[in-house]
């Protein structure tokens, strides 16, 4: 009989002592789980938020971090805007031939659906047909895909494109209409209609919780346009103006594209032809004498946002769990421990049939790892069903996609970790039992 | 075969002198021979059995089985020893109560750092009348049962010497010539000499040899006179 079965049967004796202890370690574990795998989740839907492009440019009055909360990840109020012109010296002037594809964000526009209030970001279709988000397992890009319908149409100004969980959220469908609200109260102005052509597949990053417009509906509508300076006919296509005159099959509603020179964006997405381009373009904003806007690498900054926010609370969040697995270790020692008198009778039995003092030590370390290892597995997988349990809630709440068998690196290093452990916790019941008089023990006299 | 020679073994009393127990100048069993030991209670015999069996050291002497010398083994070569050559019976049965029937037999083989023959043990307790209660737990076994399962445990390594330490004094008159008729057909099939240690004269009388401990142990006839 080995060692092994020998101590599973010590621990079948005392089923509900070990049952619960084991089922301490189980919680402890499968809450070191959950801090590991929701925070490798977490850093990678905050990397893959801030990938796919090079730089952001924004208006030089918010900070950088400002730039990046507000355009990456759907946070705050937005910034001043910069021109229209500065956007298109990424398209066709000075910086055009550092860029590969710019893309336009403005924001300022909210939609408010079932108690939830939701990001409205005008922008073009290239958004979903030219950047990519995070990468794949085989390092290929991710691409924007649509789980419902196409994607807007830039001829057709007031089409939009709903994430997927503002789709849940707001329980839109592709064909169904909604109507932005100026500013980010609920009580704002109610602008006119979008309809609604696609709707996104999961991403994992904040764009899911986001309403996606065509900019240059996003133009036309009231208090975006820049003054027209008394210019009548500019004034023709706003949304203030007469609809009811246009033709019904019109998707434009009769209005016409917005003059340049009234246009205004937040900030604007730019993929650079490679990196060198990217150094130059960043020089050039950064340090050039035109100071409109600033140039944000997003991914150095949120990697600085993760290792300064998330960081510390993830080191204080497997410091606590490390306490409980620590804690669950020592009620593993504890009920060992106060088992060794009762069962001191058992281990001089065995030491009379010949087992040596290093072998009955041998048995209370193996029980003390069996019940850490048992517990333990028991913990991994309690902690991924809870992720599994866990997964439709936060996928529809935070678009952040969870699955059972998420596993992490980290969780490789849990077994031998829990043998050296339980090793350690085993050690002060198993001197109990190498010091185990038989002669008392087994009861006789002289 | 079993050979004691001026064995000497101490206590050490709550204020630090010695209590002698053991002083035994000379005993021996030979091969196969079935021996009774007796004595009051307290003159030593169950120090004598922990002794031979070596889970308890002498001061000095020595103390042969099959011509080898236990006193002079280190610790971990005396317990492989033990397991090989030594079965023990016990007053209170002693089974795991972890443990089925079989399982308790096997744990006899688990330390002898050879493989467990689980067959042999199958065997001996079908021999003993319990094939049919193999995977039974102890509390699930008779009194007599239990005494059986502790027989074939002892047995199955098939040791040189059994040592029972009154193996009768918790069973009723009805069932204690059953325990010692197995233990005496067992010992005989085996062909293990069995060292047995009981107060009742019905059991002694039924063994050609009965040894009083207080005639070969001298610390006994000391430690009588000093109570």
């Amino acid at each position: 009989m080995t060692f092994w079965k020998i101590a599973w049967r010590n621990m079948q004796q005392r089923a509900l002592a070990s049952s619960l202890t084991g089922l301490s370690m189980a919680l402890g574990v499968a809450l070191m789980i959950l801090v590991i795998v929701i925070h490798e989740v977490t850093v990678q839907q905050f990397s893959s938020d801030a990938q796919g492009y090079h730089l952001i440019v924004g208006g030089s009055k918010g900070g950088d971090v400002q730039l990046v909360m507000n355009t990456v990840f759907h946070i705050g109020n937005p910034l001043y805007p910069i021109p229209y012109s500065y956007y298109k010296e990424f398209t066709e002037g000075r910086y055009a031939p550092y860029t590969k594809v710019a893309i336009p964000y403005c924001i300022g526009d909210s939609f408010h659906a079932n108690g939830w209030r939701m990001r409205v970001v005008a922008t073009t279709p290239d958004l979903f047909d030219k950047i990519s988000y995070g990468a794949n397992a085989d390092g290929t890009d991710k691409h924007y895909e649509f789980r419902e319908g196409r994607n807007i149409n830039t001829e057709h100004f007031f089409e939009a494109v709903l994430g997927s969980v503002a789709a849940k959220k707001s329980s839109l469908k592709v064909g169904d209409t909604f109507q932005p609200t100026h500013g980010m109260s609920a009580e704002g102005t109610k602008h006119i209609e979008f309809e609604i052509v696609g709707i996104l597949k999961p991403t994992g990053t904040a764009n899911d919780r986001a309403l996606f417009v065509n900019v240059e509906g996003f133009y036309l509508l009231e208090g975006h346009a820049l003054s027209a300076e008394a210019d009548d006919a500019l004034v023709a296509g706003l949304e203030s103006a007469h609809e009811e005159h246009h033709d019904p099959d019109d998707p434009n509603r009769g209005r016409t594209r917005l003059p340049e020179a009234q246009r205004e964006v937040t900030s604007i997405l730019v993929l650079c032809n490679n990196d060198l381009s990217m150094m130059a373009l960043d020089q050039a904003i950064n340090k050039g004498k035109d100071r409109t806007a600033i140039a944000v690498m997003p991914g150095y900054l949120v990697q600085d946002m993760l290792d300064k926010v998330i960081g510390p609370v993830r080191v204080v969040l497997m410091v606590l769990t490390v306490l409980i697995v620590v804690v669950a270790g020592i009620s593993i020692l504890v009920s060992i421990y106060n088992s060794m008198s009762e069962r001191s009778h058992d281990i001089a039995v065995m030491r009379a049939l010949g087992a040596s003092r290093a072998a009955v030590m041998g048995i209370v370390m193996v029980e003390s790892i069996l019940l850490s290892l048992l517990g333990g597995l028991v913990g991994v997988l309690l902690g991924h069903a809870c992720l599994a349990l866990a997964s439709p809630y936060v996928e529809a709440h935070a678009g952040i996609v969870l699955r059972f068998w998420q596993f992490n690196w980290y969780e490789s290093l849990l077994i031998p970790g829990l043998v050296i452990f339980a090793s350690l916790v085993g050690f002060l019941p198993a001197l109990t039992a190498y010091r185990t008089d038989v002669g008392r023990s087994l009861g006789g006299g002289r | 075969m079993l050979l004691l020679e001026n064995v000497r073994k101490s206590y050490r009393e709550p204020n630090g002198e010695p209590l002698p127990i053991l002083d035994i100048e000379r005993f021996h069993l030979d091969a196969g021979e079935q021996v009774v030991l007796r004595g009051r209670s307290g003159c030593g015999k169950t120090t004598l059995l922990n002794c031979i069996s070596g889970l308890t050291t002498v001061d000095e002497g020595r103390i042969s089985i099959k011509g080898r010398d236990l006193v002079g083994l280190h610790e971990v070569a005396r317990d492989r020893f033990r397991a090989r050559h030594i079965g023990f019976v016990f007053q209170t049965f002693n089974l795991l109560p972890a443990f089925s029937a079989l399982e308790n037999v096997l744990l006899g083989m688990t330390f002898t750092g050879q493989k467990s023959d689980s067959g042999r043990a199958k065997r001996l307790l079908e021999e003993v009348g319990l094939g049919h209660r193999l995977t039974h737990k102890p509390s699930a076994l008779s009194v007599g049962e239990q005494q059986r399962v502790a027989v074939a445990r002892a047995l199955v390594n098939r040791p040189s010497l059994l040592l029972a330490d009154e193996p009768t004094a918790n069973i009723d008159p009805a069932h204690q010539q059953q325990v010692i008729d197995l233990l005496r057909t067992a010992c005989e099939e085996e062909k293990v000499a069995m060292l047995l240690v009981t107060h009742a004269p019905e059991v002694s009388d039924q063994f050609d040899r009965v040894e009083f401990l207080e005639k070969i142990n001298r610390a006994a006839l000391v430690s009588s006179r000093e109570s």
